[in-house]
């Protein structure tokens, strides 16, 4: 790990040696900094969407000029509490046909496996839970089995319209996760790292931005679809299948997959600031301020498009995929790899 | 605007335990309790997007810009029944649409409400000698507020759901059921 000098990094290594100290057991300090950084991690992610449940519903009420929730306390900021604390207590319907353990099993593991994602992402120099040497292949194969959730929530809620919409999940992840893993090969072939530490140090001079722009566009078209965001909103399609996957589940069920909608559109804008907006670089502001900002960013331009774009047909999200976007993204590898063997022969 | 707040006289309650003979009140805690649940529900409450006839359109007005529902939380209308904590029964229900809305309020999860909006709903307001039309949902859903009007405005739906919620902090700070 690298020398530096936030005061995240500073903070695990501090409970490491208060541990350390006190117990005298070098283990028990390490599980006790593991432990700090998973706890870290939930505090993010529960913030976080509960955070964005209110931002998407002002940032709505902003584009369509009205002026959103703003009755419970400055600017409505205890909204989302309220919808919480309100969806703990209603009932827990578990309707006759479901089969059972699939059907409870299906909300747990998608919030699960967001959370998963987030061990590879680095907030700030030396701030990143499991610095893999795979980083970037694991978050793609492990936020790919979103597709799973919720096709296991799809098919065991026995119900037509939940089986639409969780076969059309698979559908377009397939379709777009494609396209997603090219995009991101060009930053790969350019740092000659899937390390996360590793991409961001590649951008201390200039962000990938500048230099795959056609790699960006790619990115965030396909992460929209990976988060089933609108206009790629067809496992949800409100006016076509009420509630996709989600038809069945009331109360805290459904609020789980609310909050991992939410999660996974964070940890989406997360990769998108580290692979191409250069990560923790920037200048006067520390690090994990810089990261912050970004994400916040791509956030915004993702809120932006759902409340922009009307959803599209399914037959037009595939030809857009399959025909538009894997093309270009391919065509983005050759010529990537065609500069880099023009500039930097040797290497 | 009518509401059934029935006023519950302190010999209805039950009897109070020694404790709270001691305390001079009954289960200081989970009162409390109920009634931060009670501000929970009460400030999200979630639509079920289910419109009848025209009053619906007064309802979709509601949330547009103008009026904007939003401010007070209850804009999330939802599609799902089990998702919704609110069912506006907006416009005229006739007999064939009966068993569908009786079953859409039963497939709603507990901690549910009925508005009645429109004198159709109230009532059957102008088509209250026809064979086809139901007079008033309270003959089938136990109707929370009735909102008045042919169409009423979107302001007496927002006051509508206003009440509601003072309704439901009612019976919490009472003790007693929604
Ligand atoms: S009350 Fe009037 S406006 Fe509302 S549904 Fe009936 S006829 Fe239409």
């Amino acid at each position: 790990m690298q020398q530096s000098t936030n005061i995240w990094f500073e903070l695990g290594q501090l409970l490491k040696q208060l541990v350390l100290e006190l117990t005298g057991m070098p283990w028990l300090a390490s599980l006790a900094q593991t432990l700090l950084g998973i706890v870290g991690i939930f505090a993010v992610v529960m913030l976080a969407a509960l955070i964005l449940v209110y931002l998407e519903r002002k940032v709505c009420a902003w584009m369509q000029m009205r002026v959103g929730p703003n009755r419970l306390g400055p600017f409505g900021i205890f909204q989302s509490v309220a919808d919480a604390l309100k969806l703990l207590t209603k009932e827990d319907i578990r309707p006759a046909q479901v089969s059972g353990k699939m059907w409870a099993l299906a909300p747990v593991l998608m919030f699960m496996v967001v959370i998963i994602t987030y061990a590879v992402i680095p907030f700030d120099a030396g701030v990143i839970f499991a610095d893999l040497n795979i980083g970037i292949f694991f978050f793609v194969a492990v936020s790919a089995q979103t597709t799973l959730p919720l096709l296991m929530a799809g098919w065991s809620s026995n119900n037509k319209y939940s089986l639409v919409g969780g076969m059309r999940t698979v559908a377009q992840m397939i379709s777009y996760e494609i396209p997603l893993v090219f995009s991101i090969l060009g930053v790969v072939m350019i740092t000659g790292s899937m390390k996360m530490s590793d991409i961001v140090k590649a951008q201390e001079s200039i962000w990938f931005i500048v230099t795959q722009p056609v790699a960006f566009v790619v990115f965030v078209i396909a992460a929209t679809a990976e988060c089933n965001r609108a206009p790629f909103d067809l496992v949800e399609a409100e006016s076509e299948l009420v509630a996709g996957p989600f038809v069945e589940y009331s109360g805290m069920r459904f609020a789980y997959f609310f909050l991992a909608e939410y999660a996974s559109l964070v940890a989406s804008s997360c990769i998108a600031a580290t692979l191409f907006l250069g990560g923790w670089h920037g200048p006067w502001l520390p690090g994990w301020i810089w990261f912050f900002l970004k994400v916040s960013a791509m956030i915004f331009l993702f809120m932006w498009f759902r409340w922009t774009f009307p959803r599209i047909r399914v037959d037009q999200l595939m030809a857009f995929g399959w025909k538009f976007l894997l093309p270009l993204s391919v065509a983005n590898i050759i010529v990537t790899g065609v500069g880099l063997w023009l500039f930097f022969p040797l290497s | 605007m009518e509401v059934n707040t029935e006023k519950q006289s302190q010999q209805d309650l039950p009897a109070l335990s020694p404790l709270a003979q001691l305390l001079g009140t009954d289960s200081v805690i989970l009162t409390t309790v109920e009634q931060v649940l009670g501000w929970a529900q009460t400030h999200s409450f979630w639509p079920l997007t289910s419109g009848l006839a025209c009053c619906a359109l007064e309802m979709m007005a509601t949330g547009a810009g103008r009026f904007d529902l939003a401010r007070f939380g209850y804009e999330v209308f939802r599609p799902s029944p089990r998702h919704a904590d609110v069912l506006i029964v907006a416009g005229t229900l006739t007999w064939k649409m009966a068993p569908p809305l009786v079953r859409l309020y039963e497939q709603m999860p507990e901690n549910k409400w009925v508005i009645a909006m429109g004198s159709c709903a109230i009532g059957g307001g102008p088509f209250v000698d026809s064979y086809s039309v139901v007079p008033g949902v309270d003959k089938l859903l136990p109707v929370d507020v009735y909102i008045p009007g042919c169409p009423p405005r979107p302001e007496a739906l927002i006051h509508g759901m206003l009440t509601l919620k003072e309704k439901v902090m009612a019976a919490k700070k009472r003790g007693g059921k929604p």
